[in-house]
């Protein structure tokens, strides 16, 4: 069982939480106008990568808040947490 | 009277304690501290399993967890028996009764009474194992003040040194060690001890489940623990060596016949001969002789063991072959002799009750692989050693491969230490560890007059250098004598089988031959498959490597998992305010997710049937009343909440008009129907929404979302009333009289309170909303009120339609009502794969953004052939087809499959309205087959039916204003 730390909570136990698949994948500005491929890709694909992987988790039976966490998926070691909206950290400079 | 295989001192045990037990129908004695194990073995009891597959009598063969043979059932007065458990790892208690097995287990039909609790601890640092090393780890840990929790599987802490009255720490014997370190960790206001709890398994960010066992009222505690650091001083498990005939009653683990004579006091045998790789067979064969056993030879398969080690037998007059092989086990019911093949290659065969076999230690790796530690094999010990840990994990003890009292002690307190400072606990004062010495102590009756021989000084590995050895070849070349995993029965001949068929990984033949599959995990058997295995395919250990440990390191039973959460407890039932009268009217209940809905309202022993039948008529002839509460409400407030709702619905919300309702259906991001339902603007800034009964949470969930990570900027707030709203449905012709009646304030003419429109008002004295909304096709309406007055609300309703003969009816009738009307039920004639347009309801999808929108342009949702609702006519008017049933076309029929299915049934009822039978189906381009026949084959019968509209009543809507007569 993971212990994962709700920026609102608090280190808290899985069982409290529910996933929410791949983090920072954005609903299209204007999903009229993309194309096929563009749609499928953002309802459809999402990545599955060996290590740091950055997910999104809502705090079901807590304070009940979307964030984001990132996750390496082989260890299950969690390097960063924030709020739904701010960028990964260190995004930017890699 | 003493049994006769009881020593006359020592042990632990305590002999001012004797306990009475049974065991196949025999009454026996035995004592505080024992285990049905040592008490059988005190009483002379040889066989107390028969095998699973080839029905061999077994004995003790272990004194732990890690026993392949003694599994029994263990009855319990007026509860229910508890199937397969290990007679060395039950507690004696007076009164237990027990019974041998032939192979499994029997199941016990009563319901299990008894009762087991959960327990949540938060700690810094998690001891595993109360040994040396884990005392050690314990007591360092806890001077530093940090929270520690130290388990421990038996019933006192002590661990190896419970059987090793020899080794001495600071001058005293190891007891005085263990209470002087058990004492100290009581001043630590911080550390806990649990024995009789054994760690089940350990798992990610430091959380470990430990099942502890109670003698009371609770019969256990699963305790989940969270720790910030855990210390693994799991200790190690004797391996034996496979030859012919090892599984015969007689034969044990060196170490356990130690511990039977040291720890229990009882002679497991009168005439022992000990097999060994390594020099604790030695020990083994001291502890035996000093309890006055005639130790017949020591059979050690090193030519060149260590000069002081067999000085130390033979110093005890124990004689001891060197470079010698233990080659088959002899006897039926018990051990008789045994063959040795000396080094020189001939045979003696030494008469024996007890071979007593040690074929070195494997580490306790299973904690340390739950979480993926990796593991190396270690070529001087011949066995697994942890590697790398995973996760907040540290090593202390023999886990570690290291054997000695000494270094357990010393890794113990590093560990502790290490862990409460990783924990945050800096460490207050320098830990001592004590100085230990281990000595070979006089054999009674033999050497009293000699003063002790050898002094082993601390450190020096103890178990010397350990033989390869894990199997010894019957003189005949045969193999299925040869016990590999005594709880499956399966032999080396078996793993040659698996190889022979081509296997190659240790996983897929333990697959093959089930090797470590049994209750035992494999404890005794996995190194030798791994090693057997590894010789046929001419590999290294290192490449062979072990099975995968999982949890739970012992079995747990079904009981202790789920604690207090069974029976009423084990998921929440919610009931609606007016309840209480539903079951006061005989309704039956049916489960619509958490929630308990009258199924139908039976009247003098109605069937379901014909009550259906009756509440339908009713609510088509004049009025029926339903209890709607359970559907989900949502409060929607803020400025923004039409905006919200236009991306959340496939229809416009913006628009609509404070005072008026609008059916709508919402889309996931695929296009594909997740909810529908009804919603009413309350102001401008403020909306009710309803959901369906089972999504209610989920659609919460869904716009919170969107909400949340999409959408931010939206001033929308949602909040849960499901359970705030009682609502009473009054359905049907008459429905305007009761509600008039109900509501005096309220005008319900049909110009003052049209369809699709809500008002506030009086309710029965009570402050309300009234819904003009259908879900029936008929005239209707829906008072909620304060959950607090639903009951009363819906007895004045009774009330003010008996007049009309109101009729209460379930969900079975709502549902035929609103199948009458093709009304779809998501989840029921919908599964995830449908979207507005295979439903029909391409007018409620505007022509504007929403959730879902861009993928109903995608080409395969916009295929033709797409499943599409129907209804089914059955040709013959009273066949009932299944729900769920296929759906062919005639050309299908007796063709040879497979045939190509058009679609399934989602829902299927008599009607009384249409006088006949009728279905409502996803049929593959369903819209352009209205008129033509399709079958369900249903094995034994066929029934054809004719597709049609899914709107078989009503189709022109002529009824949800009231019949003329009955508008007033």
């Amino acid at each position: 069982m993971l212990l994962i730390p709700c920026p609102w909570c608090g280190p808290r136990a899985e069982i409290e939480f529910r996933y929410g698949g791949q983090a920072h994948v954005a609903y299209p500005a204007d999903p009229e106008t993309v194309d096929d491929a563009a749609w499928a890709d953002y309802v459809f694909m999402r990545d599955n990568p060996k290590g740091p992987f950055a997910e999104r988790w809502v705090h079901a039976a807590g304070c009940r808040r979307w964030f984001n966490v990132v996750r390496d998926t082989l260890t299950n070691e969690v390097s960063a947490w924030y709020p739904a909206g701010a960028p990964r950290p260190g995004a930017a400079a890699s | 009277m003493s049994p006769a295989h009881r020593l006359p001192g020592g042990g632990r045990i305590d002999r001012k304690r004797p306990v009475r037990f049974g065991f196949d129908g025999v009454e026996y004695e035995g004592f505080a501290g024992d285990t049905l194990a040592s008490a059988l073995l005190a009483n002379g009891v040889d066989g107390v399993w028969r095998s699973l597959y080839r029905d061999r009598p077994r004995g003790v063969f272990a004194a732990g967890a890690d026993d392949p043979n003694t599994l029994v059932q263990v009855e319990r007065p007026g509860s229910a028996s508890e199937p397969m458990l290990r007679a060395t790892t039950v507690e004696l208690v007076d009164g237990l009764v027990a019974t041998s097995l032939r192979g499994k287990g029997r199941l016990e039909t009563r319901a299990d009474t008894s009762r087991f609790d959960h327990r949540y601890t938060h700690v810094d640092v998690l001891v595993v194992g109360g040994g040396p090393a884990g005392i050690a780890a314990a007591v360092a840990a806890g001077r530093t003040g940090a929270r520690v929790l130290l388990v421990d599987e038996g019933a006192e802490l002590g661990g190896s040194l419970r059987s090793m009255p020899e080794v001495r720490l600071d001058g005293r014997p190891g007891w005085a060690w263990i209470e002087a370190r058990t004492a100290e960790t009581s001043r630590h206001p911080e550390t806990r001890i649990l024995t009789r709890a054994t760690a089940l398994g350990l798992y990610d960010h430091g959380w470990a489940t430990v099942a502890q066992r109670l003698h009371g009222p609770v019969e256990g505690r699963l305790w989940h623990v969270r720790a910030k650091r855990v210390v693994l001083a799991t200790g190690a498990l004797e391996r034996p060596v496979a030859f012919r005939g090892n599984d015969r009653p007689g034969v044990m683990l060196a170490s356990a016949a130690r511990t039977y004579v040291e720890r229990f006091a009882v002679a497991p045998g009168e005439r022992a001969v000990v097999f060994t790789t390594n020099d604790t067979g030695y020990d083994a064969a001291l502890s035996l002789a000093r309890a006055g056993i005639d130790v017949a030879a020591v059979v050690d398969a090193r030519t060149a063991p260590a000069a002081v080690t067999v000085a130390r037998a033979r110093d005890a007059h124990i004689p001891v072959h060197t470079g010698a092989l233990v080659a088959a086990a002899t006897g039926d019911d018990r051990v008789v002799s045994v063959a040795v093949r000396t080094a020189d290659g001939m045979v003696a065969r030494i008469p024996c009750d007890l071979l007593a076999v040690s074929g070195g230690w494997n580490p306790a790796i299973h904690l340390w692989s739950h979480v993926r530690g990796t593991t190396c094999w270690d070529e001087a010990i011949q066995a697994f050693v942890p590697d790398q840990p995973a996760g907040p994990i540290e090593a202390a003890g023999a886990l570690t491969g290291s054997f000695s009292t000494g270094d357990a002690i010393r890794q113990g307190f590093a560990a502790g230490v290490r862990a409460a400072a990783l924990a945050g606990f800096e460490e207050r004062w320098t830990s001592v560890a004590p100085e230990i010495t281990t000595r070979a102590m006089p054999v009674a009756g033999r050497d009293e007059a000699q003063p002790p021989l050898t002094d082993v000084v601390a450190g020096e590995p103890p178990i010397g250098a350990v033989e390869p050895l894990f199997v010894v070849p019957a003189a005949d070349g045969a193999w299925d004598e040869l016990y590999v995993d005594l709880e499956r029965d399966a032999t080396v001949a078996d793993v040659h089988r698996a190889v022979g068929a081509g296997l190659r990984s240790v996983e897929h033949i333990k697959r093959y031959t089930t090797i470590g599959t049994a209750s035992d995990q494999g404890r005794t058997s996995g190194v030798i498959a791994s090693a057997v295995a590894a010789e046929l395919l001419g590999s290294p250990m290192s490449e062979a490597g072990l099975t995968t440990f999982r949890p739970p390191y012992i079995p747990a039973s079904f009981a202790q998992l789920a604690g207090r959460d069974r029976g009423a407890l084990s998921d929440p039932v919610r009931t609606t305010a007016i309840q209480p009268w539903h079951l006061a009217h005989g309704a039956p209940m049916e489960n619509v997710g958490q929630w308990h809905r009258p199924w139908y309202f039976p009247l003098d022993g109605e069937s379901i049937d014909e009550a259906v039948l009756r509440e339908t008529r009713a609510v088509r002839g004049s009025v029926g009343v339903m209890d709607a509460s359970t559907l989900g409400k949502i409060d929607l407030q803020g400025p923004d909440v039409g905006v919200f709702l236009d991306r959340i619905y496939t229809n416009r919300f913006s628009t609509l008009k404070v005072g008026s309702c609008r059916y709508g259906l919402m889309c996931r991001a695929d296009g594909m129907v997740f909810d529908d339902g009804v919603t009413s603007r309350i102001a401008d800034d403020r909306f009710h929404m309803t959901t369906t009964t089972g999504n209610a949470a989920a659609v919460l969930d869904w716009l919170e979302e969107w909400l949340q990570t999409e959408w931010p900027e939206l001033r929308v707030r949602a909040t849960s009333v499901t359970e705030q709203w009682a609502t009473v449905a009054v359905v049907g012709p008459r429905s305007r009289d009761v509600v008039a009646a109900v509501c005096p304030g309220l005008d319900v003419s049909r110009e003052a309170f049209p369809f699709m429109t809500w008002r506030e008002a009086e309710v029965a004295g009570v402050p309300g909303r009234v819904f003009r909304i259908s879900f029936s096709g008929e005239l209707a309406y829906e008072l909620n009120v304060g959950w607090s007055d639903g009951r009363r609300v819906w007895e004045a309703v009774m009330a003010a339609g008996a007049p009309f003969g109101i009729t209460p009816y379930g969900t079975e009738s709502m549902h035929v009502l609103r199948a009458e009307k093709g009304y779809p039920i998501i989840g029921q004639d919908t599964d995830g794969t449908v979207t507005p347009q295979d439903l029909g309801m391409d007018w409620i999808v505007a022509p504007k953004p929403f959730i879902g929108s861009r993928s109903h342009q995608r080409s395969d949702t916009a295929r033709p052939d797409r499943k599409q609702f129907v209804g089914l006519l059955p040709v013959d008017p009273d066949a009932l087809l299944p729900e769920g049933a296929q759906l062919v076309t005639g050309s299908s029929l007796g063709a040879a499959p497979p045939v190509p299915m058009l679609g399934h049934v989602t829902s299927s009822y008599h009607s009384a309205a249409l006088g006949r039978t009728f279905a409502l189906a996803m049929l593959k381009g369903g819209r352009d087959r209205i008129g033509e026949v399709v079958h369900a084959p249903l094995g034994d019968r066929v029934i054809a039916a004719t597709v049609t509209s899914s709107v078989l009543f009503d189709p022109e809507n002529a009824r949800r204003d009231g019949e003329p007569e009955a508008v007033a």
